[in-house]
């Protein structure tokens, strides 16, 4: 397996009225060729920011502080805007939240798709409509010719996330970025999304980087999956690992407060005391330390780092906490 | 809590809400939304009632109609042996101070410039619940049941985050003394780790005050965790209901079993062994919602029949109605 993408150390932060908010603080992965790379978090613990900051498609506020990250030997980090935009849809594709608010309202869906494929590969206009039609079929819109003069508005919200999806792959990235592409979205709609996904994934080769903050989505996707909290990644395991063995505080915490649709627990759900994380000051300290049942002294000076989980044979199991869950939760 | 045990609170009769679609500056009537035709059932006093289905499917209007927020266009709504359609606004409104309900979006049902404190009063002094110098009292001790410090009565919502807000949501309805609270997709806005907490919370007022719930939702986990009966929703119509258990352990509609599957699960072994239902397109428009059952453009089982006739809502076993041509 070759390594694709080696991000090291990236920081980034936002500049508001009253300082700084720290979004991203020092995070490192690596994504393999052809991997499924699950990214799971609350709301507010710089999962999106991370991958935004990959493409530099950050708001005019936000700032990367510190970091690298190399692809096919550049660091996106560093290279100019021209290199940056072949990179952008052509090897890196990406799959926002909201389908209604990413495509362009007023252009319709066939002059939208065909941008990438004549900017990025060259392609004339009847060519890329062409190649548009096909893109669309492939993504499960029937009759996808007669699409293409649709505008967004005409297609629901389960539809355009497959326009999305489409777009996003017409150049045949090597990288697939989906930003939570099914939480507006129904749960037999999701039910669809996820299989398409898995379809394209399994015919294209593509490496997917997917965010959500749901747990089951995840499960049944990727092969690897990293949790962050509060602008750190607090850990990181293979799929299985992660559910069966999890060994941060948190990702405990957050895989026992999750209600079950398959059992009835029949009791109260171990709910996490307290609140989400202040992102105003870069804590010296452990970030979940405010909510964590297992604390201890060295939790309040130092910041763990992450590093691979103690008592675990898998490898690439790491976890950022000086606690050891499996052993405490034991005594 | 038992069905036996506990008497009907609200019964709800062939509930139908019927929006007017306007055209143009004069308002011509172009089409009729079909939010919501002939939902019946009974809300038994302690327990919770969940409603779920998907987005556009009326559910939220079934809880805005039961509560008289909506007018409906007919069928009607029992509580106490009084029909609710029939009253006037006027005598409506000392039966409003029994019927709550907590909206999804903390953000947004929250007066900006009211103090929290002032929010939680309102209702006690609308309602006479409280003598002038007990409220302040009263909106403390309503503070804590909720799980917030008193002392934060006096301040603006902006300083509160999306689970706090939803407490203080709560203890607005809680301060008139609620028997019934409708709760609109109340955790859905909520990050996982809070969405515990507040469901806790929900739980432990109900066992407090003996309070009533119609939990609507579209996440199934939350509604197994905290209904005690679950009705399903599809297009403006029932297509299922029973006690949780027998309708999660053993569904007979085949909208619920797809529904069902399709949700995920936090196991990745189980996932990736799973055989889904997957329904292929998309949920049809309100304002044109297809003949006969409602669901059979998209269900694998339909036949003839299906397009043609209304599957009738009918008992199959004590408490689990079902409305399918498959079964009967």
């Amino acid at each position: 397996m070759t390594v694709l993408l080696d991000v090291r150390n990236l920081e980034t932060r936002f500049k508001v009225r009253k300082g700084y908010v720290y979004a991203v603080n020092g995070v490192s992965f690596q994504l393999q060729a052809g991997e499924t790379l699950g990214v799971v978090g609350e709301s507010g613990c710089g999962k999106t920011v991370t991958m935004l900051s990959l493409l530099r498609l950050l708001p005019p506020a936000a700032r990367i502080e510190n970091g690298r990250a190399l692809f096919e030997g550049q660091d996106l980090l560093q290279i100019n805007r021209r290199q940056l935009r072949k990179v952008r849809g052509a090897q890196i594709g990406m799959i926002f939240q909201d389908p209604m608010t990413s495509l362009n309202p007023v252009v319709n869906i066939g002059l939208q798709m065909s941008e990438p494929l004549v900017y990025h590969r060259g392609m004339n206009m009847p060519q890329a409509l062409q190649r548009s039609a096909e893109l669309l079929e492939m993504a499960g819109i029937p009759d996808g010719q007669a699409r293409l003069r649709d505008y967004p508005y005409q297609l629901s919200g389960g539809m355009r996330q497959r326009v999305m999806i489409a777009m996003a792959l017409a150049c045949q990235p090597k990288i697939l970025i989906a930003d939570e592409p099914t939480t507006a979205l129904d749960v037999t709609i999701q039910a669809q999304i996820v299989e398409l996904v898995k379809e394209l994934r399994d015919e294209l080769g593509a490496a997917i980087v997917w965010i959500t903050h749901d747990l089951g989505v995840i499960a049944g996707l990727a092969e690897r999956v990293m949790v962050m909290y509060a602008g750190f990644v607090v850990e990181e395991a293979a799929v299985d690992d992660l559910y069966d063995d999890p060994r941060h505080p948190y990702t405990v915490a957050l895989l026992n407060s999750l209600p079950s649709v398959s059992e009835t627990k029949g009791h109260r759900l171990a709910s996490i005391g307290g609140s989400p994380p202040d992102l105003s000051a870069r804590p010296h300290f452990c970030p979940f330390l405010p909510r964590c049942r297992y604390a201890i002294d060295k939790c309040q000076t130092e910041n763990p780092p992450l590093r691979p989980a103690p008592g675990v044979d898998a490898p690439r199991h790491r976890i950022a906490c000086w606690v050891d869950v499996q052993e405490r939760g034991q005594t | 809590m038992n069905r036996s045990n506990g008497a009907v609170l609200m019964q709800v009769e062939s509930l139908t809400k019927h929006f007017p679609v306007q055209l143009g500056a004069f308002g011509e009537h172009a089409a009729t939304v079909h939010a919501l035709d002939g939902v019946s059932f009974d809300i038994h006093k302690g327990e919770t009632m969940g409603l779920v289905g998907e987005s556009g499917c009326g559910k939220s209007t079934a809880g805005l109609t039961i509560l008289q927020l909506h007018r409906p266009t007919a069928g009607k709504v029992y509580y106490q042996d009084m029909d609710l359609t029939q009253l006037k606004e006027k005598q409506l409104r000392p039966i409003r101070q029994k019927m709550q309900i907590i909206f999804q979006d903390p953000y947004s049902t929250l007066n900006p410039r009211m103090t929290i404190g002032g929010a939680i009063a309102e209702p006690i002094r609308v309602h006479n619940l409280a003598p002038q110098g007990r409220i302040q009292a009263r909106v403390e001790e309503l503070l804590q049941d909720v799980g917030l410090n008193p002392i934060y009565v006096n301040r603006y919502p902006h300083e509160f985050s999306g689970g706090q807000r939803q407490r203080i949501c709560i203890a607005r309805a809680l301060a008139c003394e609620p028997e019934f609270i409708v709760c609109d997709e109340p955790v859905s806005a909520l990050d996982v780790s809070i969405q515990a907490q507040i469901i806790n919370l929900l739980e432990d007022l109900q066992e407090k005050y003996g309070l009533t719930y119609l939990f609507i939702a579209h996440d199934l986990a939350v509604v197994r965790h905290i209904c005690d009966h679950v009705a399903v929703m599809y297009l403006g119509r029932l297509a299922e209901m029973a006690p949780k258990d027998k309708l999660f352990e053993s569904p007979l509609h085949p909208y619920t079993q797809a529904l069902l599957s399709a949700v995920p699960v936090p196991n990745p072994r189980q996932e990736r062994k799973r055989q889904r239902i997957v329904l292929t397109g998309d949920v049809p428009s309100a304002i044109n919602p297809p003949s006969g059952c409602r669901f059979h453009p998209r269900c694998p089982l339909a036949s003839e029949p299906c397009a043609k006739v209304d599957p009738e809502w009918h008992q199959v076993e004590p408490g689990h109605w079902v409305a399918c041509h498959t079964d009967s």
